[in-house]
This record gives C-alpha cells, sequence and structure tokens, in this order.
C-alpha cells in the first residue's frame, strides 16, 4: 500500500503529462471537494440564471425575440442538468445539492442577483454576462476532471448562439430610435462591472488559484480571463456605437491590452456575502419552485407505482 | 430462455474520453460478463475502462415512434447560432 504522499505524486504526475481524471480514479480528498464545490456552483448559477431572464419572456417586443428567449432560457435548464450530473459521479447526490442552494449554503454567479430592469438588459446579458461566461467554459472544456470537461463540450457548443442572441438585441436598440438606443447605453452602463466581477477576485487576493492552476482545474488566472474578456468586447461595444462605462479604459500599445479602470471591489463582496440587489429574491424564487414542484414529484412517483401495479396485474392474468 | 442473458459493452478508450458502446456478449453474471468483455472487446488496448449493463435494463426509443419523438426540434431553427444576423466587422462572437 503506498502511502498518501506518494499517490499523491502520482496523482500530480498524472495531471502534468495532461491525463484526464475520471471518476473512479484515485484522487486527493480536496480535489474532489474543490470539484464539488465548483460544478455545483457553476450548475446552480445556471438554473439561477434562468430568473434574471424569465423575467422578460412574457414581455418580449416581437415573437422571433420571444422564440429566442424561451429557447435560451430551455438551454440554461438543460445546462444546469449536464453539471448537476457531473457534480454527481463524485459522489454527493442531487438531494444534497438542491439542499446546499436552498438554504443559501452554496453560492452561484453573483451576475444573478442583479435585477433584469429593461428589455435592453435581456441584450446586455447575453452579450456581456453569456460573452464572460462562455470565455471561462472554453478554458473549462480542457479542465483535467473528465465529466466537466465533456459537459463543458457540450455546453461551450449550444452556448454561442445565446451570445449572439443578445448582441443581435443590442444592434437592434442601437439602431434604432435615440430612446432605444440611451436605452441599450442604460443596459452596458449597469451591466459592464458586474460582468467584469464575474471572473472574481484579482488574482493576488484569490488564494485558491494557485492550486487550481496546478490541478489544471483553471487553465488561466481571473485576471488574466478579465483582460481576454476586455480586450475582446471594446470593439464589439464601438460596433454598437455605445460607450463602455469606465473613463480609464484605453488602449495599451506596448501592453497590447486595454488598461482599464478599479473595479469595486466592496460591491463585489457585498453581493457575494448576499447584500444584492436580488439575492433574497432569487433564493426565495427557487425555494418556491422547488416546494410548489412538489406535487409534480409525488405524483410522478405515484404514476409509476400504479403503472408497475398494473404490469404485475396484466402478468399474473 | 432461463439464464446467460445479454449484456451490452461500454468501453473508455482513453481518460477524458467517454464510454462508447461497442457491442453485447452472453455471460451468467455481472462479473463473468466483465472478464468476457475484457477479453473480446479489448485483446488489442483498445480501452481504460469498460462498463457492462445488462441488455433488459436499457429502455430504447422505438424506431417507428421517431418523427413524433425526434421532429419538435426540427422546425426551431432559433436554437442555433445562424439564425442570427450580425455584422461581418463583428468579431470573436
Amino acid at each position: 500500500m503506498k502511502n498518501i504522499k506518494d499517490q499523491e505524486a502520482a496523482f500530480q504526475a498524472r495531471i502534468d503529462a495532461g491525463e484526464k481524471i475520471e471518476p473512479k480514479d484515485w484522487m486527493p480528498e480536496k480535489y474532489r471537494k474543490t470539484h464539488i464545490r465548483q460544478i455545483s456552483q457553476h450548475a446552480h448559477s445556471e438554473i439561477v440564471g434562468m430568473l434574471p431572464e424569465g423575467n422578460w419572456i412574457t414581455r418580449t417586443p416581437t415573437l422571433r425575440r420571444k422564440v429566442g428567449l424561451l429557447a435560451k432560457v430551455q438551454d440554461e435548464a438543460g445546462h444546469g442538468l449536464y453539471l448537476y450530473s457531473a457534480a454527481e459521479t463524485l459522489g454527493i447526490s442531487r438531494d444534497e445539492l438542491f439542499h446546499q442552494l436552498h438554504t443559501g449554503k452554496a453560492k452561484y454567479s453573483s451576475i444573478f442577483n442583479y435585477p433584469t430592469m429593461t428589455w435592453a438588459d435581456i441584450g446586455a446579458i447575453g452579450w456581456l454576462v453569456d460573452g464572460a461566461a462562455i470565455i471561462n467554459q472554453v478554458m473549462l472544456t480542457r479542465t483535467s476532471f473528465g465529466p466537466y470537461a465533456r459537459a463543458m463540450v457540450r455546453i461551450c457548443k449550444e452556448e454561442s448562439f445565446h451570445q449572439r442572441q443578445g448582441y443581435e438585441i443590442m444592434l437592434t436598440l442601437c439602431q434604432g430610435t435615440p430612446e432605444q438606443k440611451a436605452m441599450a447605453q442604460d443596459a452596458l452602463n449597469r451591466w459592464w462591472w458586474p460582468s467584469l466581477m464575474m471572473f472574481g477576485p484579482r488574482d493576488e487576493e484569490s488564494p485558491n488559484t494557485e492550486q487550481s492552476v496546478k490541478w489544471k482545474i483553471k487553465r488561466k488566472t481571473n485576471d488574466e480571463l478579465r483582460q481576454q474578456f476586455i480586450d475582446i468586447t471594446v470593439p464589439q461595444a464601438e460596433v454598437l456605437g455605445i460607450t463602455i462605462p469606465d473613463p480609464d479604459l484605453k488602449w495599451n500599445e506596448e501592453r497590447q491590452h486595454y488598461d482599464f479602470g478599479e473595479i469595486n471591489w466592496d460591491e463585489f463582496w457585498q453581493v457575494v456575502e448576499g447584500n444584492g440587489p436580488c439575492n433574497k429574491e432569487r433564493l426565495q424564487a427557487r425555494n418556491d419552485a422547488w416546494n410548489n414542484g412538489a406535487w409534480v414529484r409525488n405524483a410522478a412517483r405515484a404514476h409509476a407505482e400504479k403503472r408497475a401495479e398494473q404490469k404485475k396485474v396484466a402478468e399474473a392474468i | 430462455m432461463k439464464g446467460n442473458p445479454i449484456w451490452e459493452v461500454f468501453i473508455r478508450s482513453k481518460n477524458g474520453l467517454e464510454h462508447r458502446h461497442v457491442g453485447s456478449l452472453h455471460a451468467e453474471d455481472a462479473k463473468m460478463a466483465m472478464e468476457n468483455a475484457r477479453d473480446v472487446y479489448t485483446r488489442r488496448q483498445e480501452g481504460v475502462s469498460i462498463w457492462v449493463v445488462e441488455s433488459k435494463h436499457i429502455t430504447a426509443s422505438n424506431p417507428s415512434e421517431s418523427g413524433e419523438m425526434f421532429d419538435p426540434a426540427k422546425d426551431k431553427a432559433y436554437r442555433h447560432p445562424t439564425f442570427y444576423d450580425l455584422p461581418d466587422e463583428l468579431e470573436h462572437i
């Protein structure tokens, strides 16, 4: 029997060699726990993420927009399910995962604690929030844990329409009346900074980053991903003809990147700790959905039992 | 016929890839099915992991009902990225 230090060294060697880890492989307990936490947070984010967008399904300006938004929200539900099942391969039950979400023990992406106040917010979410999520998720398709990486491949493939859907909404508004363009600008003003916060705290404030990079859970740091997002997104705002609300934003020829202003980290931590504009509302909505859906779960079980009984009777005859 | 049931065999060719169905075999129990699967399907290092599932536990969709099963996805072009019109100069979307 090898001792734990040798096992950990062998595990690290496998990761260094680019091997993927599968559920039944030996893994350090911390690797397992970190993955349960990260994959479930990701799953919860997909599920809670349906709420701000669901808010506008009944009020879309056209039928074309309605079917697009419905399909997007439906995809988020599917993505949540892929991720919950990936988390379950690590030995945690779906019930426990839901329990953690409903009691507020588990976190989800803070971006969903902001309200969707106008139709333009749906455009801004698709463009910016999904844009930021895609950057993170493309990285995660190469993560070291097999089931997570495979779920990410599927999700990224489906996600590409989400961002285009959002950008098209923004483009239509920006080519519309001055009021419509102002609405798009207002949405950008409110969603820009929270979108940058999606990548998490600065590297020096992110104690888990080093271990996560070593285990190839993350392949880039928060700050690298944030920079990548900004560099990609600034020209997209120029195409729209609206202004990113950051007076310090400017191209740095030497770095070949955009410099940008200071993020309000106090706001970031406030929202993480539960004091964002919609934290309570989101948690309540998920609890209500679960509790009010109990009869559906019970009915499904009763139906299955009845069908099994009928089958037994039919076989006995 | 009682006994010697059919088992479906799934092989993961290497870590990181999903198990894929490769075929089936007969065996009296799960342990023998696993041993047979190794001998029948991985003689040339085709895999690093095997799943065996007794065939009767698989519920398959009915080919004669494929229409009503899969047609609903046919007319939903808006689930695809190409449905959305964006300017050519736009990059990274």
